[in-house]
């Protein structure tokens, strides 16, 4: 079984999915309460998952095996990346439902059901062990995420809905046609048996090609990236947190967990492919953020920004940038979850996102501008916060893998304190003149409850991230183990092992 | 052997003398009896389904290889038994508002059901117009049941007219193999075609294969032979189109499938490409027509020419696990279209007349929640978006067209099914997104949302369990064609 004795990684997964049952049933004041305390729930076994998880034992841990569906099993088990990402999403998920204790007035007992069930796919897609389950996860979640955006969005919510689905759906199919390749080569459906499988290099091209078409919509990478502004703008707050926390995550993850280990000679020779459209991204996605006006389309930009960071560190093949791109990819789930909500906290107040309405509000909200701005500062990447930690080492990583990638990434760091600050500059600060601006009142202890604990754990990770790297520095190498061997080097002429040439080539000798 | 014949013939034996005596007793008692004798008939369909457990599943060749009594034709009955016996079972509800429903109703869809049954175990050319004729006499007579509305009759004259041509495509088909193959045997042709011929004898056989194909295409509402199909969908009483929808397709599609291989194996090659064609243009215009319609049953039935293109993809592997995931498909087509039909049957104002426009769906969730969100669960398995089990079958069929190097029709196919989901999730949409408008009648048949209930939790997440039974069950009975 497993250290714990019981089936922790299912029991994830299928409290969420009875609590969302019972909400149906339920009313709106005990949907909430019910929501609630199932996600709380799922978050202690989380931390009981992390805290009985043996860094540096056993790659795949908790594992679990029921050969239920003839063609594929119920296989799940996690490594220390999984790790990770699954204590993101039970992290953010009561925060989520307390964001909607009042936010959603509509229908809560189904909005309460379709936030369960998210996250019960969600955890499904880090927990999957077999190629078949992790598709089904990774498809099924976009039925409940459609319907959050289309009965509780905004004013372009159908159109926001339909975008969503059909892009990330046409993303997605064609990564199945690669999967059922796969399976017919390697007769196995078992993800941990398919990374260390060696697929003839004429074929990598192609099924990476499909895999990354489906990760690079749901990354979102420039320029598949269109459906995030309008995906983030309408849904409701608790919406955008899920997106831009988790979901974003799985095209990260995907690339880690499929691409990478098991294309390895197609990613190495499409590095020039992801390089080129992370570098655009960087810097027209950070311009584009530059002159928006509405607040939350700013920070999906700068999400997308962000997330290519996550594939520049990816496709730098070293130890660096792998961990750096697995750190962005915490942090960002964590910033920008808590500055899609301090958003929510304003448009509550005043209804609309439009920064120019906003001004001064340090005068009369400090606990919010003091939050918002440790969230600002995360998302720009001051040292002591998460963001630094996690662009540093991927800025490394880049460098080692193409100086010139590194030189277009630097500007991304330069333009998102630029359009993060002045977004900071245009709400938070600044006189206090518009009147209803100045009725609005500080974070209620709700609020609080929901954005001290993220604050908290931004500054953790930036302060000590070996808390978060540890369970996964095993786990890069074997990714590394796999797609080191086939590339070729950057021009830094950093030698393989983080060494300097000099002493890499005497050794050699 | 004649008994033994008897034995492997029993389940036509037993509709078509049910259906004799049923008929005797609607003569003698009129129409006060329908209620009797469709329930007799549901228990005849089920009496001919347990019969399949003897012989008659699988017996081999009777009456000298007309019939064929194999796992294959006891897999296909077993779907099209239960299609049948479901569109009898809704009857009566229906028909209480919309008409008066006459003892013929059931006693039709028993005949209909034998001419099924003997379509797909016919090992004969003949066998298989007979079969056919007596299944569709009997269909276009049911959509044109409500004799006193014009669409019914309109549906019913239309249906005859191209059934009839189609019939005759076939016919012909039947004719030039017989007269270039010297046989109407299905093994017998498949030995002659492997000889080796001259150029001329070639294409002869080739004109007679794209005709009796096309006849078939025709049945199973293929494009481009699919025109008939929304419009008798729109026009036949809702119960008939649940009906259509499912049992004589499954019928038709498994006719397609043996005669592809058991008849037409060796030219595989010859087909195959038509099959591809066929099947891609279906899916795409089965998407494509239905983004327009008002009518939810027009919608349905571009739905079904949708996944049919889908089904008959699996057929151009021309092997075991193509067949067999052709009949896989078929088995979770007829439980997610059965379901969306039930759901169309609760579509009724509040005076309990029936509603047919998309239009009077809006707001669904909020004044029937239950019933929209089992109608999202089959939109959503019909565009095949997972967890809905109806994602497998489109996984089992690309698989099948992958194992054999066919990738590039699988991701086409597949890259297709995104405009499919366009206009499920407009469904969802108006169900879910729109304001509520009037809103339905009650539910007024616990047989009903019992059955509606049964076919959700059969196409939900739950369903999956079933798949490797289902999986070995559809290999079985594919196995029998080689």
């Amino acid at each position: 079984m497993n250290q714990l004795g019981f089936p922790i990684l299912t029991i994830l997964i299928a409290l969420p999915v009875f609590a969302a049952i019972a909400c149906l049933f339920a009313d709106a004041k005990a949907a909430r309460w019910i929501a609630l305390g199932a996600t709380v729930i799922d978050f202690a076994l989380g931390i009981l998952l992390w805290a009985t998880y043996q860094t540096g034992g056993a790659q795949w841990q908790f594992t679990e095996n029921l050969p239920l569906f003839g063609q594929f099993s119920w296989a799940l088990g996690i490594d220390g990346i999984a790790l990770m990402l699954v204590e993101l999403s039970v992290f953010l998920m009561p925060l989520c439902v307390l964001a909607s204790w009042k936010a959603i007035e509509k229908r809560v007992p189904e909005y309460m059901a379709a936030l369960l069930l998210t996250e019960a796919l969600m955890l499904g897609v880090f927990e999957a062990q077999d190629l078949f389950l992790f598709y089904l996860f990774f498809e099924a979640g976009l039925i409940p995420m459609y319907l959050i955006i289309g009965i509780w969005g905004g004013a372009e919510r159908i159109y926001a809905s339909y975008k969503f689905f059909l892009y990330t759906l046409l993303g997605s199919v064609l990564m199945l046609i690669a999967m059922l390749w796969m399976v017919g080569f390697a007769h196995t459906t078992s993800i941990p048996v398919l990374m260390q499988t060696n697929f003839p290099t004429h074929a990598q091209t192609w099924l990476f090609l499909a895999f990354f078409a489906s990760f690079a919509v749901k990354m979102p990478m420039w320029p598949v990236h269109t459906w995030l502004p309008d995906a983030h703008v309408q849904a409701p707050t608790a919406g955008s947190v899920i997106l831009a926390g988790v979901l974003l995550k799985m095209g990260g993850y995907g690339f880690i967990r499929f691409s990478l280990p098991m294309f390895p000679i197609a990613s190495a020779q499409l590095f020039w492919l992801v390089a080129t459209l992370s570098g655009v991204a960087i810097v027209y996605t950070s311009l584009v953020a530059l002159v928006q006006n509405d607040m939350k389309k700013l920070i999906a930009y700068s999400s997308v920004a962000h997330m290519a960071f996550v594939t520049f560190g990816l496709f730098a093949f070293n130890r660096q940038g792998l961990e750096g791109s697995l750190l962005v990819m915490l942090s960002h789930g964590l910033v920008s979850g808590a500055l899609f909500l301090c958003v929510g906290v304003v448009y509550d107040r005043l209804h609309t996102r439009e920064i120019s309405r906003y001004g001064g509000v340090a005068n009369n909200m400090p606990h919010y501008a003091l939050l918002f701005m440790v969230f600002t500062m995360a998302s720009v990447g001051l040292p002591g916060t998460s963001g630094f930690v996690g662009e540093f080492l991927s800025m490394m990583g880049i460098y080692g893998a193409s100086t010139w990638a590194a030189f277009v990434a630097t500007t991304g760091i330069i333009l998102g304190a630029a359009y993060m600050l002045y977004l900071y500059r245009r709400v938070v600060q600044g006189p206090l003149t518009k009147p209803d601006v100045a009725a609005m009142t500080d974070l209620s202890a709700r609020e609080l409850i929901i954005l001290v604990p993220l604050a908290l754990a931004v500054l953790w990770m930036g302060v000590y991230p070996e808390s978060f790297m540890a369970p996964m520095r095993k786990d890069v190498g074997v990714v590394l183990s796999r797609v080191d061997p086939v590339w070729h080097g950057g021009d830094s002429k950093l030698a393989k092992g983080g060494k300097p040439v000099a002493v890499a080539s005497a050794e050699a000798r | 052997m004649a008994s033994g014949y008897l034995l492997e013939t029993l389940p036509e034996l037993i509709l078509s003398v049910g259906a004799m005596v049923l008929l005797l007793v609607a003569g003698w008692r009129g129409d006060d009896a329908t209620r009797g004798i469709s329930w007799m008939s549901v228990l005849l369909l089920i009496a001919a389904g347990l019969s399949l457990a003897g012989p008659a599943g699988h017996g081999g060749a009777a009456f000298g290889g007309l019939y064929h009594a194999d796992s294959f034709a006891a897999f296909s009955k077993v779907l099209i038994y239960i299609g049948a016996a479901v569109s009898i079972i809704v009857a009566p509800n229906w028909f209480a508002r919309g008409g008066t429903l006459r003892a013929e109703y059931p006693i039709l869809i028993l005949l209909s059901s034998a001419g099924m049954g003997m379509m797909v175990s016919a090992a004969d050319l003949l066998t298989l117009y007979v079969g056919l004729e007596l299944q569709s006499l009997a269909a276009y007579v049911l959509a044109s049941f409500m004799r006193r509305d014009a669409r019914s009759a309109e549906a019913g004259l239309k249906y005859f007219i191209l059934g009839a041509l189609a019939s005759g495509i076939l016919l012909y088909g039947v004719a030039l193999l017989y007269g270039f193959t010297g046989s109407t045997n299905f093994h017998t042709i498949a030995q002659v075609l492997m000889q080796p011929t001259p150029h001329d004898v070639q294409i002869g056989r080739l004109m007679g294969l794209i005709f009796v194909l096309s006849g078939l295409f025709f049945k199973a509402s293929i494009v481009p032979f699919h025109m008939w199909t929304p419009d008798v969908y729109e026009g036949a009483p809702t119960p008939v189109t649940a009906f259509f929808a499912s049992a004589p397709k499954v019928a038709a599609v498994a006719l397609l499938v043996r005669v592809a291989i058991e008849a037409l194996g060796p030219a595989t090659e010859a087909w195959r490409q038509i099959v591809a064609v066929v099947g891609i243009a279906s899916i795409l215009w089965g998407a494509l027509a239905a983004i327009g319609q008002t009518n939810i049953k027009r919608l349905l039935a571009y739905s079904s020419i949708n996944n049919v293109g889908f089904a008959v993809l699996g057929l151009v592997p021309g092997n075991q696990a193509g067949a067999a995931s052709v009949l896989f498909y078929m088995a979770v087509y007829i439980v997610m279209t059965l379901g969306s039909f039930l759901c169309v049957l609760q579509m009724r104002d509040a005076d309990g007349v029936p509603v047919e426009s998309i239009a009077s769906l809006s707001g669904l969730s909020r004044t029937r929640p239950w019933l929209a969100a089992a109608m999202a669960m089959f939109m959503f398995s019909l565009a095949g978006i997972p967890p809905l089990l109806g994602f497998w079958p489109k996984l089992v069929v690309f698989q099948a067209l992958v194992q054999i190097g066919w990738w590039p029709l699988a991701a086409l196919g597949i890259a297709l099914s995104v405009i499919g989901a366009y206009y499920y999730l407009k469904i969802v949409k108006v169900m879910y997104f729109d304001e509520p408008v009037e809103a339905y009648g009650p539910s007024e048949s616990k047989i009903e949302s019992g059955l509606m209930v049964l076919c959700a939790a059969g196409i939900s997440p739950i369903g999956y369990l079933a798949i490797g039974s289902l999986g070995a069950a559809t290999m079985c009975a594919a196995k029998a064609l080689f």
